[in-house]
């Protein structure tokens, strides 16, 4: 008995956390599943009524804006931050003398909670007191500067607030690429006589596509999930502007008390998740081996 | 990257063009840099600032001006007399919630994960990667897929809206990161360890608590400060499964903002934010070194 319980221990031990997960991860996926396949309000019901809360879901304007939002916002960010981070690596690269400082200073808004980062820019943003105000204050009276509270351009203020967040983020991981590129290759290009630019964007560009990829996932999904920022920033309006999926299914599962059409958006919104993460876990899985 | 075919003299003149156009240069790389961190601190230098004036000044003065006549009664009334609705308590009783949160979600996540990582790295049995893989995959999920059933779950065991039952949520949701860290981490020590060891007698635990936790200081500060940036910064999980005394710090931050009873007073919001800010910016300026390596071994993995 003793024998046993000493070659099994290891297994004993993981079981209670492979448990958990099973249970809490697996096991609620299937649930909110099952849920969105019934006719849900109030309370969760159990009998499948078929595809009729996705049905509901694509023919609701709200969520037509919210996946809408999630395609600007998302595209946004993850294209200006991948692109901000680049250059800040690229620039910090070039022996600066107080880099430790810079990455400091660049990377601390990571540290932060998303719902400080609202508070502060949308103090920032606002139109009575904020930079409006002050650019006309200076003289510049007709300045004008109102997108946190103008429905067409508040999602392009949830954008700006999420890569102050996480602009800082991207370069320190591309920062950690330029410095693993083989050093010996960007001397042979450079005795070479080739131009420092060339160098770059043939050899050592190039070369970090698996941190374009990590990078990508990463903000892909950050952006997905994104719920804290829109709530501190525009509370999702003016209206419902500037409602993303998570906002969407949040609003229905606990002030609507929609039970269905929150499991349906969540439902999707794992879909999308699924579709960028799995091959990319696989993959990294695979080359482990 | 001068021409090789100039004439000597030519050479020497470009020569010395070419390092004045080396120093512009980085002056103006210099100036670039410069720019970028005056944009990152701009919001936390308006904060700071915001948070140190007077209503009055507030109204009347510059968004990025300093203040004219310091005062802390912002920073007072944020931290014990602000409104989140009905109660005027400040940040204070959910700051505390904050700690009461994050101290044993932190511990017991950590914990859990040392050991599923030692496990899953150094005990290697049939399935356990798919176990890995399992685990990892929770790790990635929108949360907004869980809240539903998690909701009933909590209010079936009794604890929703308690402190415990957000513990509960945070170490739950937070094993796979942690046993990501740590089975990362053992992974590169060689398994002739734990064989030389079981030879001389060691049994599992003992290997564990002896030979591994020794080696695991680094990892375990990542972890660490992993978790604890993740459960103070949640606002997700706080919101959904909280009730009105156990709110987490962001909740009730997000609440003192957007409570509309009364004048809208700045300074306090900006104080309120700072106050809730300071506890992961302390981590992240003491510990920075140890708070990338979480975030790169969270999405590079390995």
């Amino acid at each position: 008995m003793a024998k046993w319980f000493e070659t099994h221990l290891p297994k004993i031990v993981l079981a209670p956390s492979f448990i958990a997960v099973l249970i809490f991860v697996y096991g609620f996926i299937g649930w909110t599943a099952w849920v969105s396949l019934t006719r849900s309000k109030l309370m969760p019901r159990y009998e499948i009524d078929g595809f009729i809360q996705y049905d509901r879901l694509f023919a609701s304007p709200r969520w037509d804006t919210a996946m809408n939002n999630l395609y600007i916002f998302g595209g946004m960010f993850i294209v200006i931050s991948l692109v901000l981070g680049l250059i800040l690596a690229i620039l910090l690269d070039q022996q600066i003398r107080v880099e430790g400082a810079i990455r400091t200073i660049y990377l601390y808004p990571m540290a932060l909670s998303m719902i400080v980062t609202g508070t502060a820019w949308k103090w920032i943003l606002n139109p009575g007191l904020g930079v409006q105000a002050m650019v006309q204050g200076w003289g510049f009276e007709n300045f004008k500067f109102d997108w946190l509270v103008n429905p067409d351009m508040a999602i392009y203020t949830v954008v700006m607030a999420a890569i102050w967040q996480s602009s800082g983020f991207v370069m320190a991981l591309f920062l950690a690429g330029l410095r693993s590129v083989d050093t010996e290759i960007i001397r042979a290009a450079q005795i070479d006589g080739i131009p420092t630019w060339r160098v770059y964007t043939a050899i050592i560009i190039p070369s970090m596509a698996p941190i374009f990829l990590s990078a990508f996932i990463v903000l892909a999904h950050l952006a997905i999930k994104s719920f804290d920022l829109v709530i501190a920033l525009t509370g999702g309006g003016p209206g419902y502007a500037t409602d993303l999926p998570a906002t969407y299914m949040y609003a229905m599962a606990f002030s609507r008390g929609d039970v269905g059409q929150a499991a349906s958006s969540a439902m999707i919104m794992m879909m999308v998740i699924f579709i960028i993460v799995v091959p990319y876990l696989y993959s990294e899985l695979r080359a482990k081996k | 990257m001068t021409d090789v075919s100039a004439t000597p003299t030519a050479a020497a003149a470009a020569r010395s063009q070419g390092a004045g156009m080396k120093t512009a240069l980085r002056w103006g790389l210099y100036l670039i840099l410069g720019l970028f961190a005056v944009y990152y601190l701009m919001p936390l230098f308006v904060m700071l600032t915001t948070s140190l004036k007077s209503l009055e000044e507030i109204r009347t003065g510059d968004l990025v001006a300093l203040p004219r006549e310091v005062t802390f009664d912002a920073w007072a009334k944020a931290w014990s007399g602000a409104c989140t609705g009905i109660q005027c308590e400040g940040v204070r009783p959910y700051f505390w919630n904050s700690v009461l949160i994050a101290v044993p979600g932190v511990l017991i996540s950590t914990l859990l994960g040392a050991v599923n990582g030692y496990v899953i790295a150094q005990w290697r049995f049939k399935g356990a990667n798919i176990i890995f893989a399992l685990m990892l995959f929770g790790c990635f999920i929108p949360f907004q897929v869980v809240l539903l059933p998690m909701a009933r779950l909590l209010g079936l065991m009794g604890i929703a809206g308690t402190i415990p039952g957000l513990v509960f949520v945070h170490v739950i949701y937070g094993i796979g990161f942690t046993t990501l860290f740590f089975r990362n981490y053992y992974v590169t020590i060689p398994q002739e360890l734990v064989k030389a060891a079981k030879v001389d007698g060691a049994g599992f635990l003992r290997i564990f608590w002896s030979i591994f936790l020794p080696l695991s200081i680094p990892i375990i500060v990542v972890s660490v400060i992993w978790q604890f940036t993740q459960i103070w910064n949640d606002f997700l999980f706080g919101v959904s499964f909280s009730s009105a005394g156990t709110q987490p710090v962001t909740v009730a931050l997000n609440n003192i903002v957007n409570s509309t009873t009364g004048v809208k007073e700045y300074n306090v919001d900006m104080a309120a934010a700072i106050i809730a800010a300071l506890p992961t910016l302390l981590v992240y300026v003491v510990a920075g070194k140890y708070f990338i390596r979480g975030l790169t071994a969270g999405s590079v993995k390995g």
